[in-house]
C-alpha cells in the first residue's frame, strides 16, 4: 500500500474507547451491587466468558484473525451491558444464552463489529425477556438492610443448581420492580402519591436503590462526555424526550402518571441514555440525526413503560429506533461546505 | 486582538505545531550546489518548453523554458552555468515519477543576466502590464498548489474583487518557511500585496496569520505605513488545522463560503500565499524572476532543523546535509507537512517552486502500520471534517466501489486534509480511499468521453457512407435521367446541406450529453492538481488498491 498522508499517529483507538466506556460503568456497578447484592458479579462473569469464547469461536469459523477483534473491547462491553440488564438472581444459562445469542445472531451474523444494525446487548436482552419472562421479570428485593441479601457462595449455588438456603423461597427474596409496582398499582386505581408514600420499594423518588444506581450511571456518562468519548446529543435528547412527555402527562393527570423524576432516575434510564443508546454502530451518525434518534427513544421508553406490556422499555425503544437509523441518517445529512442548505 | 469579527469553519483539529524547533536560527542562504536539476513542470498546467540546448551557457535569471499554454509558467536558470542534459529525472510527486528536467552544471560565479529591469513605480503600470511581468517571472502559488499566479490576478470580465487575501496561516505542523518569511521580509510581502491590489483593483486587503506566530504578526503590522493601515488588516486567526486551506481561510476571514466547484473570484475574493506576494515584489520592483525560495528542513531525524534559502533544482539531499541528518534514524522523508505531504523516496529529487518543507521522520513517528479495524460508525470523522462531509459514508461507498454513491456524498468537496483519518479510532486510511475513488471516477469519465467521441465519429462515418450510397444511387438515377433530359443538377447543394444537418445533429447530441454534470469540466486549480497527481498514481493504486 502507498504510504500516503496523513503521516502522523492517529489519535483514536477503538480499544481505548471501549475500555473507557467499561470503566465509566464502574460507579453504577458498585451501586448496583450495594443495593442488589453480588448476583451481578456472577452474571457478569458468565456473560464475559461467554462473549469472549463465542467471539473467538466465530472468528475462527469465519477465518478472521482472532486477537485484534477479541481484544478490541467490544465483546467485553456487550457482555457487561447484558449482565447489567438482568435481574441479579437468575440461573446461569440466562446470561449464557443471552450473551451467546447476542454475539452470534446480533453481531457476527451481520458481519461483526460495525456491521450490525441492532444493538447486540439489547437483542440479547429482548430475546431473554420474550423466551423466559418468568426469570426475567422478578428482581431481587433491594437490600433494605444488609441481612436481606444472600452471600456470594449462596448466590453461586443458586445460579448453577437452583438451590436456595433452607428456609428461603425465591418468592420471598424477589419482588416486583418499582416500575412494575407503579404500573400495577396505578392500574388498580391507586394514586401515584399514595403508592410512593406507602411502598418502601418506591424509595425517595424513583425506587429504592434505583435512584442511586441511576445517579451513578449519570456520573459515569458525564465522564464519557467530558472525555469526548461519546457525544452529548443522544443522551441529552433521550432524557429530554422522556422528561417532556412525562412532564406533560403528569401535569395533566398527576394521580395516574408518575413524575419526570421517577422516569429519569428509575429503571435503566441512565444506563440506556449514556451506555446503550450511544452505541455508535447502531445509532444515527449525523448530528441532527442523533438528536432525533435520542429524542424518539425517550418518547418510546415512556410509551412502552406506561402503556406497553413490558417492565422496562429501554431495549425495545432502542431496537425500534435502530430500525429507523438508515432513514434518519439519509434525511439528516449535514450541509456540505459550499453547498446550499436544504 | 484584532477587533475584527471572525467566523469559524466546522471541524478541524488542534495539532501539535512543532514549529519553534525550526525557527531557532536565521534563514541561511544555501551554497550553490554543483548541479541543479530543474523540472519543466513545477506548476499546475502544461510543462514549459525548453529554449536552451545541451551545451548552452546560461546566466542567472535567464529563461530556460517558455510557457506554451495559458495555464503554464516559464522556468528560469537559478544560477549561471552550462546546460549538460535535458532528460527525465525524478521529480517531487506523490507517485515518485520522473519527468523532463533541464540539468545545469553550475559555474559558481552566480552571474546575473544583464538586462534586469525593476519597476519601483509599479502603480504607474497598468494591471495588464503587471500581470505580464508576474507571468514572465514564472510566479506560481507558493503555498503548495502551484497555480500560475498571473491567472489568479486576472479577475475576468464583470468580476469585482472586494477582498484580496494573503494566506499566512501556515497551518500544517512543522512547517515554518512562511513564518520566517513574514518575519524577515514583511515589507516585501506588503509591497507584493500592494502590487496585487493594483492588478485586481481590490478594495480591502487582509493578511490571515495563525495566532501561534505572534512575531510574524507584529512584523507585518510594523511594516504597514499609516496610509496602508487604512486598507490592509493583518488578522490573527485561531490556530486550527486546516485553517490555511483556501476555502477555510476565506470562511474565517469573510464568513463567505466558496460554492462547491466554484472559485474564490466568484464570491469576489482573490487569495494568494504570502510567499507569492514576496515573489511578486521581487519580480516587479527588482526584476528578479522566481528562482529560489525558503524551505523548512525539520522533523525528528535532523539534528539541526532550520530554514534554508534554496535555489530551485537543488537536490533535497543537499539541503538535508546542511541540517545534520541522523541517517540511522531517518525512516521517511516527506515533502510538505505531515498531514498532506507525500513521501520522497529518491533523495536526489530537486526542490521546486512548491517545495515548502522537507520533513524527516523516525520509525516511531510513523504508525500507518497499525492494524486497521472495522468502522464503528462513531462519527468522529464527520465531526472533524472541515468540508462537513460524512467521511464514513464516503469510505463505505468507496470500498464498495459504488462511485455514484461516492459522488452523491460529495467526494469532490473533500480537500484531502486528513483530519478524518487522524481521528479515526479504527485507523482506517480514509483519505487513501477517497483518492482512489476520485481517480477511478475521473478515469471512468475520461474513458466515457473517449468512447463518446469514438461513437460520434463512428456514427458520423456510417451516416456519411449511407449518404454516399444514396448519392451514388441518386447519381446513377440522375445519370439515367440526364441521358434522357440533359438537365442541370443541384446535387452538390443537397450533399452539403445533408452533411451540415448531420453535423448539427451530432453537435446537438453532444450538447445534450454534456448538460449532465461532468467532473472533468470547470475544475478548480486544486482539482486539476489532484487529477494530475491521480493520473500518475493510478497505476500504482490499481496495483495495490486498499484491501477490504
Ligand atoms: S472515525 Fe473511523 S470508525 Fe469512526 S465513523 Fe469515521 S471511519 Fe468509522
Ligand atoms: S480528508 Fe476529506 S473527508 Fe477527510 S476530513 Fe478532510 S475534507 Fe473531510
Amino acid at each position: 500500500m502507498i504510504k500516503s498522508s496523513p503521516h502522523i499517529h492517529p489519535h483514536g483507538n477503538i480499544t481505548r474507547v471501549m475500555l473507557n466506556v467499561c470503566l465509566a460503568l464502574v460507579p453504577g456497578i458498585i451501586a448496583h451491587i450495594y443495593f442488589f447484592g453480588l448476583g451481578l458479579i456472577i452474571n457478569m462473569a458468565i456473560a464475559i466468558i461467554t462473549a469472549l469464547l463465542t467471539e473467538a469461536w466465530i472468528l475462527k469459523l469465519r477465518k478472521h484473525p482472532i486477537q485484534p477483534s477479541l481484544l478490541d473491547g467490544s465483546a467485553l462491553l456487550t457482555a457487561m451491558l447484558i449482565a447489567l440488564t438482568l435481574p441479579p438472581m437468575v440461573p446461569w444459562w440466562i446470561p449464557f444464552i443471552g450473551t451467546a445469542f447476542a454475539m452470534v445472531f446480533a453481531k457476527h451474523l451481520y458481519g461483526g463489529l460495525g456491521q450490525n444494525p441492532f444493538n447486540p446487548a439489547m437483542v440479547g436482552f429482548a430475546v431473554l425477556l420474550i423466551a423466559f419472562p418468568q426469570e426475567m421479570t422478578r428482581w431481587t428485593s433491594p437490600a433494605f438492610n444488609d441481612a436481606s441479601l444472600l452471600s456470594f457462595v449462596e448466590l453461586v449455588r443458586y445460579s448453577f443448581s437452583g438451590v436456595l438456603p433452607t428456609g428461603l423461597s425465591y418468592d420471598a427474596l424477589t419482588m416486583a420492580t418499582p416500575l412494575d409496582t407503579m404500573k400495577i398499582q396505578t392500574s388498580l386505581g391507586e394514586s401515584v402519591s399514595a403508592i410512593q408514600s406507602t411502598q418502601k420499594v418506591m424509595g425517595e423518588v424513583a425506587g429504592f436503590g434505583w435512584e442511586w444506581i441511576n445517579l451513578m450511571f449519570l456520573v459515569g456518562g458525564l465522564y464519557l462526555i467530558i472525555r469526548g468519548i461519546i457525544g452529548w446529543q443522544i443522551p441529552a435528547a433521550m432524557l429530554l424526550g422522556l422528561f417532556l412527555i412525562s412532564l406533560i402527562t403528569s401535569l395533566i393527570a398527576p394521580d395516574s402518571y408518575a413524575s419526570p423524576l421517577f422516569h429519569l432516575f428509575g429503571g435503566a434510564t441512565m444506563l440506556g441514555a449514556f451506555f446503550i443508546a450511544t452505541d455508535p454502530v447502531t445509532a444515527s451518525t449525523t448530528p441532527r440525526g442523533r438528536l432525533i434518534y435520542g429524542f424518539s427513544i425517550g418518547l418510546l421508553i415512556y410509551i412502552i413503560r406506561s402503556w406497553g406490556g413490558y417492565p422496562d422499555a429501554i431495549a425495545f425503544a432502542v431496537l425500534l429506533m435502530n430500525m429507523a437509523v438508515p432513514t434518519i441518517d439519509y434525511y439528516t445529512q449535514p450541509r456540505v461546505f459550499g453547498h446550499d442548505g436544504k | 486582538m484584532n477587533g475584527r469579527k471572525l467566523w469559524h469553519f466546522h471541524g478541524g483539529l488542534k495539532l501539535d505545531g512543532h514549529k519553534p524547533i525550526s525557527m531557532q536560527s536565521t534563514v541561511e542562504p544555501l551554497p550553490i550546489p554543483p548541479q541543479l536539476v530543474i523540472p519543466l513542470q513545477q506548476h499546475i498546467g502544461a510543462p514549459a518548453e525548453p529554449v536552451v540546448s545541451v551545451g548552452d551557457k546560461v546566466k542567472k535569471g535567464q529563461v530556460i523554458a517558455e510557457m506554451q499554454a495559458t495555464v503554464s509558467a516559464p522556468v528560469h536558470a537559478p544560477t549561471s552555468g552550462t546546460v549538460t542534459a535535458i532528460e527525465e529525472r525524478s521529480i517531487p510527486h506523490p507517485s515518485g515519477m520522473s519527468a523532463a528536467c533541464i540539468v545545469i552544471d553550475t559555474d559558481g560565479k552566480d552571474e546575473w543576466l544583464d538586462d534586469r529591469k525593476g519597476h519601483s513605480q509599479y502603480h504607474l503600470l497598468d494591471p495588464e502590464e503587471l500581470r505580464i511581468l508576474i507571468r514572465n517571472a514564472g510566479i506560481v502559488g507558493l503555498g503548495g498548489a502551484g497555480f500560475p499566479s498571473y491567472l489568479k490576478l486576472q479577475p475576468g470580465a464583470g468580476k469585482i474583487v472586494n477582498t484580496l487575501i494573503l494566506n499566512g496561516a501556515e497551518c500544517e505542523p512543522w512547517i515554518t518557511c512562511d513564518a520566517m518569511l513574514m518575519q524577515n521580509r514583511a515589507r516585501d510581502i506588503i509591497d507584493g500585496l500592494n502590487i496585487m491590489r493594483h492588478a485586481v483593483h481590490a478594495g480591502e486587503c487582509l493578511i490571515g496569520v495563525e495566532d501561534n506566530k505572534p512575531e510574524a504578526i507584529s512584523a507585518l503590522r510594523d511594516a504597514l505605513s499609516e496610509d496602508e493601515k487604512q486598507y490592509i488588516d493583518v488578522v490573527a486567526i485561531p490556530t486550527i488545522y486546516p485553517t490555511g486551506g483556501e476555502k477555510q481561510l476565506i470562511k474565517v476571514l469573510t464568513g463567505k463560503e466558496i460554492p462547491s466547484h466554484k472559485l474564490p473570484i466568484d464570491i469576489g475574493v482573490v487569495c494568494h500565499n504570502v510567499g507569492t506576494a514576496a515573489a511578486v515584489a521581487d519580480a516587479v520592483i527588482r526584476g528578479i524572476p522566481l528562482i529560489s525560495r525558503y524551505v523548512t528542513v525539520t522533523g525528528t531525524a535532523v539534528a539541526k532543523p532550520h530554514n534554508l534559502h534554496a535555489l530551485f533544482g537543488t537536490p533535497m539531499d543537499f539541503l538535508l546535509q546542511q541540517c545534520e541528518p541522523q541517517e540511522d534514524k531517518l525512516a521517511r522523508l516527506i515533502m510538505g507537512g505531515p498531514m498532506m505531504g507525500f513521501e520522497i523516496n529518491d533523495r536526489q529529487t530537486p526542490i521546486i517552486k512548491t517545495t515548502n518543507c522537507l520533513l524527516t521522520m523516525q520509525q516511531q513517528d510513523i504508525t500507518d502500520d497499525q492494524p486497521v479495524q472495522p468502522c464503528i460508525r462513531c462519527g468522529q470523522c464527520a465531526e472533524a471534517c472541515p468540508a462537513q462531509l460524512l467521511p464514513q459514508q464516503l469510505y463505505w461507498w468507496s470500498k464498495a466501489k459504488d462511485f455514484d454513491k461516492v459522488q452523491d456524498y460529495n467526494v469532490f468537496d473533500c480537500i484531502e486534509c486528513g483530519c478524518c483519518a487522524l481521528v479515526c479510532p479504527s485507523h482506517i486510511p480514509l483519505v487513501q480511499y477517497y483518492r482512489f475513488a476520485k481517480t477511478e471516477i475521473w478515469q471512468q469519465e475520461r474513458d466515457k468521453q473517449k468512447s463518446d467521441r469514438a461513437r460520434e465519429r463512428h456514427e458520423f462515418r456510417q451516416y456519411r457512407m449511407e449518404l454516399k450510397k444514396k448519392e451514388d444511387e441518386e447519381r446513377r438515377r440522375k445519370k439515367k435521367e440526364l441521358l434522357k433530359k440533359t438537365q442541370g443538377d443541384k446535387k452538390e447543394d443537397d450533399k452539403k446541406s445533408a452533411i451540415e444537418e448531420a453535423m448539427a445533429r451530432v453537435a446537438a447530441k453532444k450538447e445534450q450529453q454534456s448538460a449532465a454534470p461532468k467532473n472533468t469540466e470547470e475544475l478548480t486549480p486544486a482539482q486539476q492538481k489532484q487529477i494530475a497527481e491521480a493520473d500518475a498514481r493510478r497505476e500504482r493504486i490499481n496495483k495495490d488498491e486498499p484491501e477490504s
